[in-house]
């Protein structure tokens, strides 16, 4: 059987088989099936057999992951693992850089790197599959053994980059510290609301390193109108419009203190540590909030480091 | 003759002997036996389960079952539990809520999974149904301590209130003393999940005095160590418990307090929270241990001698979840240490303590997981992450553990190969589902070929939950298991080179599944579409946070694909950035 697919309505049967049969609409379904799969080519189309002579004898042989079998990659604008074939060859089992996202714009900046210097895998949305539950838990633990470091500080305080090197735990032992939780010092992903919107988004903070980023984002979110795509290019402008005061709202978060602040004020870092939630809030709305750098110089300085 | 003796009997006799027929299965297979019983059957039954809230509208449930007093219904696909689904997807429970109320008036137990619950859901809860039992929020979120304010004072015969995993917004600590004095009726209270300022501690305690059929507490990270004894000296009936803060300087006074405390819960089989651990107090469990089955250290920060040293006192565990946050060479000893003292394990898991890094922090191996099988012949659920796997290994575990229902591994690295060979693990999770003959549940990952997937449809005859990612090499994969696996109810892929070939050819298929999730694969739109236009009996939702799908060509991948059988027609309830495949809603979006 040369590739030829057909609809099989038995579909492997199963409890109350919803299996309709044969029916003359399958011609039609084929035709398009054809049509589809052509415009978006698979080079495994030839192979596909689905004569399920199915050779159980081991699976011996070693499949070379690194071949992307599927080009799909030339009609999709979706990156993943496949596309960078290079970077699959040179891992180590100890892993290389990450590799995969899910349809985000982080992906120019998680294309590694040759050499494989390695990056986690911290980049990848959804992986390892860890409820947000207990990754909440993790960072909290992980912040909580800090402060036990020699601050007799409680609360969480800002440490100095050494002292986030030489992580503690009860024990005195030492933790990886490479871990993504700990030197971002937040994990993951914070409300946004939006006025006037009343259902809130969430926005992954790890995705961004700098202010300009995530306010893109968030307009991508918030601000882009999905049924008019003439009016998406001009929003696609440039991105500090939630920033930089001008527009009519304007980009506000909650720190740990339970203070309501302009975002742009700090250095990334501070911002990423002490971020509670976010809120794009009416200008109107926004007067006697931290007060907004409006020298372009003094914008400058409150860029990320 | 048969069809004689079916109405020869009174329908109060049917009737009764249907009350003991309590899994929805029989139920339903009871109804379809005739009209008559079906009739009977759907005036008697109490509890009804809905495994996706979007498959049927409430009003389809309450004509067809006006006599419910239990209702379950999930929402969200489970891939949201990894911020795979973007906020506001969906899943309300307001309409569900509204029109039971009036139609259910005798309403006594709610219990949600990956819901939005609101504080108006919650309010209108307290206010409808007069003699509610029982209300479990699991995993769900959209709620604040205002919703539980009222559920407290309004609900006289709370028996079950149960909040795990929930994301609550903190506004007041002083919903729980919401409870009025006369609520006595406590069985279940677990607020494990709610942050510092959310409970006030004395109203706890009052509430836990008063309660004396209290069997299950889990109290919240907030609560420290040393008021853990005076919790359970009012409450010594405790089954299940559930500690705050297990971490304090140590004091001999509040050691023997706490001790004294625990030995006085005679019952106590199973233990949960120890957020924070200060190993120094874990002796304080001892007494207790011998009794245990469950135990949940899978948030205690402790090192494997500690663990070890607790868990040898535990021979009668059955269940085991922890986590392995230690740095030395005995993690998979600390396991073959458990393999020979807790020989009636069914279940374990084992968690990462450092997802994200990229060197291993402890010396967590696949031995420690062929040890267990190897000790623990009755093993039924693993969930298991670590960082290597050989195909050997899985073999070895699939021919020790025949009786596995549930096998989740998780390599953490994506596509790594087996370890000793650098071939793909396709032969050792072969193996796990050729030995594993009940086996229901499947998660894979490591490295992946289509021959994987040929072996789960060949012999994953049972097996009705199966996730992949960044597995398969090509449609073929997919085929195998849509035309293979009989009894597959969901199905949830990311991240696979899975297109529209093998889902169309196989679109009858999706009709006898409860849902297929599919993110970042390479099926096209203009499959979707196609999905959509011939199978009326599916819903077909594109997810896409970037630009409407029509927007591209035809032939460009979506982002994310939830299909699922529905009798409720699309829903209504799409936020701008999910796309209905149905051809009537496509006018109106």
């Amino acid at each position: 059987m040369e590739g030829e697919l057909v609809l099989l309505g038995g579909g492997g049967g199963g409890g109350g088989g919803g299996s309709s049969g044969v029916s003359t609409n399958e011609s039609a379904v084929l035709s398009n099936v054809e049509v589809v799969s052509e415009a978006c080519s698979y080079p495994a189309e030839s192979e596909l057999e689905l004569g399920l002579g199915l050779s159980l004898g081991g699976a011996t042989g070693k499949t070379k992951p690194a071949t992307a079998t599927s080009s799909w990659g030339e009609c999709g604008r979706i990156l993943t693992a496949k596309d960078f074939p290079s970077v699959v060859s040179h891992r180590t089992k100890n892993g290389g850089p990450s590799v995969s996202v899910s349809g985000t714009k982080r992906a120019a900046e998680s294309v590694s790197h040759e050499g494989g210097s390695p990056t986690g895998i911290s980049q990848v949305v959804g992986w390892p599959p860890i409820r947000a539950y207990r990754m909440n838990s993790l960072v909290n633990q992980a912040k909580s053994q800090r402060a036990d470091e020699g601050d007799s500080g409680i609360g969480e305080k800002d440490k100095p980059k050494d002292a986030l090197k030489k992580k503690l735990n009860y024990n005195g032992n030492k933790i990886s510290s490479t871990t993504t939780v700990n030197e971002k010092g937040h994990l993951g992903f914070v409300k946004v609301n939006m006025d006037g919107i009343p259902i809130g988004r969430k926005v992954d903070l790890n995705a961004h390193s700098c202010y300009q980023s995530l306010a893109q984002a968030l307009e991508d979110m918030f601000l882009r109108s999905t049924n008019s795509v003439g009016a998406e290019k001009e929003q696609l402008t440039k991105a500090s419009k939630l920033l930089d005061g001008s527009f009519e709202f304007v980009l506000t978060y909650e720190d740990k203190e339970g203070d309501w602040m302009l975002v742009g004020d700090v250095p990334w870092r501070m911002f990423v540590s002490s971020v509670r939630r976010l809120r794009i809030m009416r200008t109107s709305e926004a007067n006697g909030l931290a007060p907004r750098f409006h020298d372009s110089n003094e914008r400058q300085r409150s860029k990320p480091i | 003759m048969q069809k004689e003796m079916a109405y020869s009997f009174p329908d109060e006799v049917l009737k009764h002997v249907f009350s003991f027929i309590q899994s929805d299965k029989d139920r339903n297979a009871v109804s379809l036996v005739c009209k008559s019983w079906y009739e009977i059957e759907r005036w008697c039954r109490r509890k009804v389960f809905i495994g996706n809230c979007y498959a049927v509208s409430p009003r389809m449930v309450i004509r067809r079952f006006p006599e419910v007093r239990s209702i379950e219904l999930k929402g969200k696909p489970h891939f949201a539990d990894f911020n795979l689904v973007p906020d506001g997807w969906g899943g309300y429970v307001l309409q569900w809520i509204a029109e039971m109320a009036g139609a259910y008036p005798w309403l006594g137990e709610i219990r949600l999974k990956r819901m939005v619950v609101t504080d108006e859901s919650l309010e209108l809860i307290a206010k409808s149904f007069k003699n509610f039992k029982v209300l479990v929020l699991f995993s769900c979120e959209g709620f604040s301590t205002d919703g539980l304010a009222a559920i407290a004072a309004s609900c006289k015969n709370l028996r079950e209130l149960d909040l795990r995993e929930s994301e609550v917004d903190d506004l007041s600590g002083h919903w729980l003393a919401q409870f009025p004095e006369t609520c006595t009726s406590l069985v279940s209270l677990n607020i494990s999940c709610l942050g510092s300022d959310e409970v006030s501690f004395s109203a706890l305690e009052r509430l836990v005095d008063r309660c004396p059929n209290l069997r299950s507490l889990q109290l919240n990270r907030a609560v420290t160590l040393d008021k853990i004894a005076n919790i359970l000296r009012r409450a010594p009936q405790l089954v299940d418990f559930g500690t705050g803060n297990y971490a304090a300087e140590l004091q001999p006074d509040v050691f023997s307090n706490l001790a004294g405390a625990f030995s006085s819960c005679k019952e106590l089989k199973s233990l949960s929270g120890f957020w924070d651990v200060v190993p120094a107090y874990l002796p304080a469990l001892y007494s207790i241990c011998p009794r245990l089955t469950s135990l949940n250290l899978s948030y205690a920060t402790i090192q494997s001698p500690d663990l070890i040293k607790l868990v040898s006192h535990c021979p009668r565990l059955q269940r085991l979840l922890f986590l392995i946050q230690v740095l030395d060479y005995v993690e998979d000893s600390g396991l073959e240490e458990l393999a020979s003292s807790c020989k009636d394990l069914q279940e374990l898991r084992v968690f990462p303590s450092d997802p994200f890094g990229v060197e291993p922090n402890v010396s967590l191996t696949e031995q420690g997981l062929v040890a267990v099988s190897l000790g623990c012949p009755k093993l039924q659920s693993v969930l298991y992450f670590c960082r290597r796997m050989s195909n050997a290994a899985l073999v070895t575990i699939a021919q020790n553990c025949p009786n596995l229902t549930r096998f989740r591994l998780c390599i953490i690295e994506p596509k790594t190969p087996d370890y000793l060979t650098l071939d793909p693990l396709d032969a050792g999770f072969g193996a796990i589902v050729e030995h594993c003959k009940d086996l229901r549940r499947l998660s894979l990952s490591g490295l992946l070929t289509d021959h994987v997937f040929e072996y789960i449809g060949t012999y994953g005859k049972k097996l009705e939950m199966l996730s992949v990612a960044f597995a398969g090499d090509s449609d073929l994969g997919l085929h195998h298991v849509l035309s293979g696996c009989e009894s597959l109810r969901k199905l949830e892929i990311r991240d696979c080179p899975f297109g529209d070939k093998a889902l169309l050819a196989n679109a009858a298929k999706l009709e006898t599944m409860r849902s297929l999730w599919m993110s970042s694969c390479a099926v096209s739109f203009g499959a979707c579409k196609l999905l959509g236009q011939k199978m009326p009996k599916l819903n077909v939702e594109v997810i896409d946070e970037t630009e409407p799908p029509d927007s591209r060509p035809e032939s460009y991948p979506v982002d994310k694909l939830y299909i699922y059988k529905s009798v409720a027609g699309p829903r209504f309830d799409m936020p701008p950035f999910v796309w209905s495949m149905d051809e009537a809603v496509k006018i109106l979006h």
